[in-house]
């Protein structure tokens, strides 16, 4: 007879609300989890309170109007955002960006993803407890938002990219202090790896944690870092470079296991090949202009376009319908954060409280893009 | 059956097995069939299975205004890449198309989000309640018919 | 110098003696006197010791810390205190109205009651018992209570979960930590807190317990409920664990006691593992605070550099681990301690 079948000892399930207002669920997220013990016998995804309406205001912008919105969907990660939006309406409307221009893209891509990757990674090391290394991660993560505030005069909504090109060039101090801040990295590496990766408890917490079988984690739909720390090599920029991807030397990382463990060391093997990718940029940015003619009002032909990126957390996609006015007819936003999101549940099974916490973590959503 | 044939030679498939339900879609940018929504299921199940386009890249609708809403579907694989639209035309007064949820696990968030934002039914969704809108809330905001109202009076 | 405080207390005493008081009163009169100069001491470094972490903490992560109200910032606890002092008292409606209060000032008390056997100078031990170290394992495990207390009281599952992982955490840590002190009692022969301050005359015990005091380190911090086994109050998980429903003063007095107890530990820690209150050149009594701050230096840098352990992985550490080397090293000892006396029997 199990403990559970006693008469005179009655356990009872416990329902908790963790959100929205919890410190680990990263925004106004909330789960309603079904507790025996510390234990995760169900868990439910409530969403839905950061909801601003994205895709219907979007049909009363005109397409340069909208550049400003995508900023504030995963907001860790503006210029990835803008990125796709942008080379989706280019698509639409066939434009060709000058080189310059896509070089500085990717440039600012790279670094996005690196500052969201830091995003992630410290608070990923907050949410099992350590406070210190949160500090050093975000101490980076700042370089990388003083070089936005350069050029583009914004750290976290830079509404740097534009139709046909960028904004503004690169200021003069730009590329020294880009060049300073990738030549403090490998030590910045060094760190994380002795504070965070190294770490006997961390190792402990996060090894087999929070694993789903591949075939599972590819019929949810998930995609970017936590799909490849499962061993699927799939990374857009290699499987359909979109600007000038094509033309970069880098490798995709993959690692085996999906745990919540590889989730973490991924992001820090993917950080250095953003790393590698600036090089290679820097070393070949051309002179020339940054934005191509584009009409002053812009109004794409009749048509529709569903355009991706490799965003920092999975695959962000851009659906555009435009009916020939300068406003979109219905522009959707397939969010990775949202797909990852409903994988969660089945993940978090059979484990206990605090794994639950740290594979939130380390599905790495934004709650501005999961709710839109 | 060939995993890894072009799209040019999925959609002459999907083509000649359903000549009637079936249609490419002209002059698109990007390949696209529409397809009646009685053979939807059979025609996704068909991708995922024997033509290896098996990821759910994407799943929303659009409200065409009087035309009624449209269902669409993208589906994709990566080796080789390939992605093909998959449309379906929903009646307005009768909005109901099958849920793909038995097929991809991802469809289940994205048809209850498409449900919370045009209100169309997916058949077959374990469960379909609103997502991102409060349960409270009226009307479904996405459909063109939608009025806004200003909050403050 | 080194007499200092000693001389007080005597002079206080004589000048109650004088006053014709009988014995029994002035005894009575100079344990409220102890009690007012413990109290004293531990609030006094209570509040530098907030800042202590504080800045101690930013340095470690390369920020600056408190540097506006005062000097360096030095004010900053005060203010915070005055501002804690200035909060509404909040109760839940749905709380257990006695117990939720009650456990408050609790766990402030057997925080407050180690310090009976503490020796912060030599011949400063308020009351030197003959059982004293027994006296502050049995008074420091009674604070398990309170906790459970709060966290049952509070109404809220969060607290609960919380009281729960403390109770679970502390009375299992509680093994450990007491079958450490025993090698070290074993050494000295006695449980009396200044026997064993003498018997450290020659060399101190963490030379001759170095595995004890690993392992008090190790049960002491899960004691105290620090990183890395701050499960109970677990802020990423459960937001403040037991004390989720707290706020103002109360919540004041649980952030109080966790201070008073870190100070309490470390003590203890000097006296049986230091050598105690004694060194050369400065003042035993500063002596001591020396090394009570080593030891709260430590913990502190602990907190500030791992992540927080499962619970399961606590439970397991101390059950499968840490219990059994604790046996392990009474055993080591008691043997070493029967060839040292063969050894001396030889000799002779």
């Amino acid at each position: 007879m199990s403990l559970a079948d006693d008469k005179f000892l009655r356990t009872e399930e416990l329902t908790l609300n963790m959100g929205p207002q919890h410190p680990s669920t990263h925004g106004v997220y909330r789960a309603i989890l079904t507790l025996d013990g510390e234990y995760i016998k169900g868990m439910e995804n409530v969403i839905g309170y950061l909801h601003r309406g994205m895709e219907k205001l979007a049909e009363a912008r005109t397409y340069p109007q909208f550049i400003p919105y995508p900023d504030r969907l995963d907001y860790a990660a503006g210029m990835l955002n803008e990125l796709g939006y942008v080379q989706a309406v280019e698509k639409l409307m066939g434009i060709e960006v000058p080189e310059r221009a896509e070089y500085i893209r990717i440039i600012m891509a790279e670094l996005q993803r690196m500052a969201s990757h830091m995003v992630m990674l410290g608070s990923y090391a907050l949410d099992l407890g350590g406070y210190t290394p949160w500090m050093y991660f975000f101490r980076d993560r700042e370089k990388i938002l003083d070089l936005f505030e350069m050029a583009s005069g914004a750290r976290m909504t830079p509404c740097y990219m534009r139709i046909g090109g960028v904004a503004e060039d690169l200021p003069p101090e730009f590329l020294p202090q880009l060049r300073k801040f990738m030549d403090s990295m490998p030590a910045s590496f060094e760190e994380y790896d002795n504070i965070v990766t190294g770490n006997e408890i961390f190792i402990a917490r996060t090894k087999g944690v929070g694993v789903l079988p591949v075939e599972k984690l590819l019929s949810y739909g998930v995609t970017g870092p936590n799909l490849r720390a499962a061993g699927v090599d799939y990374d857009l920029r290699k499987v359909a470079p979109y600007g000038i991807y094509d033309r970069f030397e880098f490798d995709v990382p993959v690692y085996e296991n999906g745990d919540c463990f590889d989730r973490f060391v991924i992001r820090i093997a993917e950080m250095k090949q953003s790393l590698r990718i600036l090089e290679q940029a820097i070393k070949d940015l051309p002179e020339g202009p940054i934005k191509a003619k584009v009409p002053r009002v812009i109004k794409p032909p009749k048509g529709e376009v569903y355009h991706q990126i490799e965003g920092s957390k999975g695959v962000l996609g851009y659906y555009v319908v435009s009916d020939e006015t300068n406003k979109p007819y219905r522009l959707h936003i397939h969010g990775p954060s949202f797909i990852n999101l409903g994988a969660l549940p089945d993940m978090c099974m059979d484990l206990t409280l605090q794994d639950v916490i740290a594979t939130i973590a380390s599905i790495d959503f934004i709650l501005g893009e999961v709710d839109r | 059956m060939d995993k890894h044939m072009s799209l040019d030679e999925v959609i002459a498939g999907l083509q000649a097995k359903y000549p009637e339900q079936l249609e490419v879609v002209e002059d698109s940018l990007q390949p696209a069939v529409r397809v009646k929504s009685d053979i939807l299921l059979k025609v996704m199940q068909e991708l995922k299975e024997e033509y290896g386009l098996d990821f759910l890249a994407d799943l929303t609708a659009v409200d065409l205004g009087d035309e009624g809403f449209r269902a669409i579907n993208h589906v994709m694989s990566w080796k080789p890449y390939r992605m093909l639209r998959v449309e379906v035309d929903v009646p307005k007064n009768r909005p109901r198309v099958p849920s793909l949820t038995d097929l991809w696990a991802a469809a289940n968030v994205q048809e209850r989000e498409a449900f919370d934002m045009f209100g169309i039914i997916y058949e077959g969704h374990p469960k379909l309640t609103r997502i991102l809108l409060s349960d409270n809330f009226e009307g479904y905001p996405l459909r063109k018919d939608f009025k806004i109202t200003s909050r403050r009076k | 110098m080194e007499n200092l405080f000693v001389n007080i207390s005597g002079a206080l005493r004589g000048w109650f003696t004088g006053m014709g008081l009988p014995p029994m009163a002035v005894e009575a009169i100079m344990a409220l006197v102890f009690l007012v100069a413990i109290l004293a001491f531990v609030l006094l470094n209570v509040v530098y010791l907030v800042y202590l972490e504080r800045k101690l903490s930013a340095y470690m992560q390369q920020r600056l810390g408190p540097n506006r109200v005062g000097p360096r910032g030095l004010f900053q606890t005060l203010l915070d205190v005055l501002k804690l002092f200035g909060k509404e008292d909040i109760i839940p409606n749905a709380a257990d109205r006695w117990v939720f209060r009650l456990a408050a000032i609790l766990v402030m008390v057997p925080a407050i009651m180690a310090f009976a056997v503490v020796p912060f100078g030599q011949g400063m031990i308020a009351v030197d018992l003959n059982i004293g170290i027994f006296y502050f394992v049995a008074v420091s495990s009674t604070a398990t209570i309170a906790f459970l207390m709060a966290g049952w009281g509070s109404n809220n599952k969060w607290a609960l979960l919380g009281g729960m992982r403390t109770v679970a955490q502390m009375v299992s840590y509680e093994l450990p930590m007491v079958l450490s002190l025993l090698g070290v009692v074993m050494l000295a022969g006695s449980l009396r807190i200044s026997d064993i301050m003498a018997a450290q005359k020659t060399v101190w015990f963490v030379v001759l317990q170095p595995v004890a005091f690993l392992i008090y380190l190790v049960a002491s911090t899960a004691e105290l409920n620090r990183q890395p086994f701050d499960l109970p109050e677990g802020e990423q998980e459960l937001t403040a664990g037991p004390f989720t429903e707290y706020s103002g003063m109360r919540y004041a007095l649980f952030f109080l006691a966790e201070y008073t107890n870190m100070i309490a530990v470390s003590a203890i820690a000097a006296t049986l593992f230091l050598g105690g209150p004694q060194g050369p050149w400065l003042p035993s009594w500063l002596w001591f605070v020396i090394k009570v701050y080593v030891m709260i230096g430590i913990y502190m840098w602990f907190r500030w550099t791992f992540p927080r352990i499962r619970m399961d992985h606590l439970l397991a550490f101390n059950w499968k681990f840490l219990v059994p080397l604790s046996l392990a090293n009474v055993l080591v000892t008691g043997i070493g301690l029967e060839i040292y006396k063969w050894f001396q029997t030889i000799r002779w």
